[in-house]
Parts: structure tokens; C-alpha cells; sequence
């Protein structure tokens, strides 16, 4: 018998069509175990939570580069709670400055943010180590 | 866990959700949960799609869902991806062709990894159609991992399988092979814009004629997913297959065939499980395995003996010693 598999769903809400770095951590957390679920870009804050609810994700990962992260994080974060998913880990990565980042930690819309730069096992060893000890 | 069900049977996404799930995973009160979910089922058309990797599979089922939903029918998808045998992980992306539908709320849609499964399809999708059926879902369209010639599991499980090809796939040779040329109710030439769809057609058609006993003579439809082209003219195939089926009575007869498959595998399942829990609380399993591969034991006397002990088996006359 396998133990529970992970579920990821990986989105690109917004409008910025930079798809490269959701790629490459996708692949990353398929490498690592995880059983990821790619949306594609373009995603509206709505299609990104209904997603989430439908594949009964764990955790959901946003790529985000265009800036508008300040409103579709904790958008994404209310809907997921609406739907009963407020418990669902939520990480952020693009280009997030770094009081955003705190801000989005601390008002509890994002578990964690990842900058351009991080290795991509700190961000798989992050993922796991919420639900595999 | 009851009220799980409850909830399915409300129309509960959420719900609906967390029993597939619950049944991917191998959850403990799976067959509970499927015990008090099959009442409800039977009511689905299910229709398979399958076809070698990048041939638009995810796109003709974009497609056919906004046509689905323009005859007012509720659709359920499972769209199932290869699990890596490495390392257990997947990427899921056949959703990426059918995020316009994600908002309405008459149409469910699930990734599924293969998890180990080899033939096109994953470990729980079965169990997930049932969930799905159970939700209310007038269709549920299966999209199989990328295929090759043998993966054809598919076939077992749909009312309908849809066979998708591109042009240019090899020589008349190709078409009469056994495995995948044989399952098709329903061929579909996609990219028919590419060069070779007119001799791809040809040689199904001719292929489809060798034999005309049967029947169904399935269409050979081509099909332009980028551009809309043929669609129309696939979903009118696929309904009036579904005619043939019901009204010949094929429908009921596979559907029979199905259930004799699921009780045979569910008896096996129990059997399997009970023998396995007395052997093991019973018997000294690591000894005999011991015995064996020092060769003071075979394989065949001593499993015919250890049944014989747990009461399970009669040991017929030249078998042991």
C-alpha cells in the first residue's frame, strides 16, 4: 500500500506570461514525489481556487511576476477558505519584494514566498517537510 | 463518512472531491464508501479517449464539452497522466486545455496520476466514475494517459471509446495491428490540416472494410481541434454510437460483462485478503521462504500446503506429495 500522495496544484493567476519558473518547479516537485496539477497561465483568482477544490489539492503554489501579487494572494486565500480549503498550504513564488512578502506572511494570506534565486530543494524540502516528518 | 455520501448525493463538489480521493488513496472505508455510493450509480454514459501522446486528446475534450453543455447535459472529465516510475511523482496537465469550463459548475473535472497502473488508465478510475456517476454526471469522458499500441484498458471501462490519431502514422501496416486499431467505436483524424490526413483516413477506411460483419462500422472523422473543425460532426458520432448501443442491447450486454469482471475481482480481493491475513498471523511465512531458497522446500508443495492448513483449499489428488 502507498502512502498518501501529495497534491500540488501549480497556477499562474494574473496576466504576466511567464511560464518558465512554474515549469521548472513543477517538474521539481514531480522529481521530489508530488503529484502536481498545472493550470497554464492566465488563471482568474476563481479559476485557480475552484481548481484546487475539484483535485482536492494540499497545497497550492502560485507563480507570480507581474506585481499584482498584493491582491490575488489574499483573493485566492479568501476563496480557498469560502470553499472550506483554508487549511490548504499556500506558497508564493516570482518576483515578490521582500516587505510583500512579510506582509503576506504575516496577514496569514501566504504560508511562504519564494524569490527568484531559491534552490529548488528548499522549496520541495519545505513542501515535504509539512506533510511527510 | 456517511454524510460524505449525503453530500455527493446533494451535489456537494467538495464532497465529490475528497471521495475520489479517499478512494485513490485506498482509504480504509473505501469499499464502505463504494458500498453506500453504487445505488446511485448507472445513470452515466461514459465515453473513453485515448491516443498516443500530443495528438489533442485534452483538446477534443474542450471541444466536446461545450457541446456536451449545450444539449443541457452535466459532464464529469477524469483525465489521467503517467505516474514517474522513479519517483512516484506526476505532472497532471490535461487541465490546462479545459481551464474555460473550471467556473461551471456543471462540469467536474479530475487529474488523475497513473500510480502504477500500465494499461492507459489509473489505479482508481473505475472507483472515480463511480463517484462522478453517483454525483449526477449525465457524461463522464475519460481521457487515458498518452498511449502506445497495447495500453487498452480503456475499452473495458467506456460505453464509447474514441480513437484519436494523427496524420502520418505509419503504413497500412500500422492500421491492422492488434491493440489500439481494434477498440475504436470512433476514429478521430486530428490535425487533418497536416499533411497525410487524407491517406491516414483512407487507410482506416480500408482497414474498417476488410471486415463487415460487425454491427458498427466505425466513422472515420477528421478533425482540426486549433481551429474547430469536425467537432460538431465527433460529438454526433459519439451520441449516435451511443443509439447503436442502447437499442441493440450491446450496451447492457458490456455493462454485464463489466460487473462480471468487478464481482470475479472483488471475490479474488477478499479471498486474497483473508488467506493472507491467517497465513501471516499464523504461520512462520519467513521460514518457509528460508526453506525455499535453500532448496530443502519448493514453491509449488508449499503453497499447496499452507492453504491446506488455514482451511481454505482442498489439496486436490497429485498435487504435494
Amino acid at each position: 500500500m502507498t502512502a498518501k500522495k501529495v497534491r500540488v496544484l501549480v497556477a499562474k493567476p494574473g496576466l504576466d506570461g511567464h511560464d518558465r519558473g512554474a515549469k521548472v518547479v513543477a517538474r521539481g516537485l514531480r522529481d521530489a514525489g508530488f503529484e502536481v496539477i498545472y493550470t497554464g497561465l492566465h488563471q482568474t483568482p476563481e479559476q485557480v481556487a475552484e481548481a484546487a477544490l475539484q483535485e482536492d489539492v494540499d497545497v497550492v503554489g502560485l507563480s507570480i511576476l507581474s506585481g499584482a501579487h498584493m491582491t490575488l494572494v489574499p483573493k485566492i486565500k479568501d476563496l480557498l477558505k469560502s470553499n472550506g480549503m483554508g487549511d490548504v498550504l499556500l506558497v508564493v513564488g516570482g518576483i515578490i519584494p521582500e516587505d510583500d512578502a512579510e506582509e503576506l506572511v504575516k496577514s496569514g494570506s501566504a504560508d511562504q514566498v519564494f524569490n527568484p534565486g531559491e534552490p529548488l530543494d528548499n522549496i520541495t524540502e519545505y513542501i515535504s517537510g509539512k506533510f511527510y516528518k | 463518512m456517511q454524510q460524505l455520501v449525503a453530500e455527493l448525493l446533494d451535489g456537494n463538489r467538495r464532497a465529490a472531491a475528497r471521495l475520489i480521493s479517499l478512494v485513490e488513496n485506498d482509504d480504509p472505508q473505501k469499499r464502505e464508501l463504494l458500498k453506500d455510493i453504487y445505488p446511485h450509480t448507472g445513470k452515466a454514459y461514459v465515453i473513453g479517449i485515448t491516443g498516443a501522446p500530443g495528438s489533442g486528446k485534452s483538446s477534443l475534450v474542450d471541444w466536446l464539452l461545450k457541446l456536451i453543455r449545450k444539449d443541457g447535459l452535466t459532464v464529469g472529465v477524469i483525465a489521467v497522466d503517467p505516474t514517474s516510475p522513479f519517483s512516484g511523482g506526476a505532472i497532471l496537465g490535461d487541465r490546462i486545455r479545459m481551464q474555460d469550463h473550471a467556473l461551471d459548475q456543471d462540469i467536474f473535472i479530475r487529474s488523475m496520476g497513473t500510480r502504477g497502473s500500465l494499461g492507459g488508465l489509473s489505479r482508481a478510475t473505475r472507483e472515480a466514475i463511480q463517484v462522478l456517476d453517483a454525483f449526477g454526471k449525465d457524461i463522464i469522458l475519460i481521457e487515458t494517459v498518452g498511449v502506445g499500441q497495447s495500453e487498452v484498458d480503456i475499452v473495458k471501462t467506456a460505453d464509447s471509446t474514441l480513437v484519436v490519431l494523427t496524420p502520418a502514422g505509419g503504413d497500412s501496416v500500422q492500421t491492422i495491428k492488434a491493440g489500439i486499431m481494434e477498440i475504436a467505436d470512433i476514429f478521430a483524424i486530428n490535425k487533418a490540416d497536416l499533411p497525410g490526413a487524407e491517406r491516414t483516413t483512407t487507410e482506416i477506411n480500408l482497414m474498417l472494410d476488410m471486415k463487415n460483419s460487425e454491427p458498427w462500422r466505425p466513422p472515420v472523422i477528421q478533425t482540426v481541434s486549433v481551429s474547430n473543425e469536425g467537432i460538431e460532426e465527433l460529438w454526433q458520432a459519439l451520441q449516435k454510437h451511443r443509439e447503436h448501443m442502447e437499442n441493440s442491447g450491446r450496451l447492457l450486454e458490456i455493462r454485464r460483462e463489466r460487473v462480471k469482471r468487478e464481482l470475479t475481482e472483488q471475490v479474488e480481493y477478499l479471498v486474497k485478503t483473508k488467506i493472507w491475513d491467517e497465513v501471516k498471523e499464523n504461520l512462520e511465512f519467513d521460514d518457509l521462504v528460508e526453506n525455499i531458497v535453500h532448496r530443502r522446500q519448493d514453491p509449488y508443495s508449499t503453497s499447496a500446503d499452507l492453504l491446506a492448513q488455514i482451511n481454505f483449499y482442498d489439496r486436490g489428488p497429485g498435487e504435494g506429495d
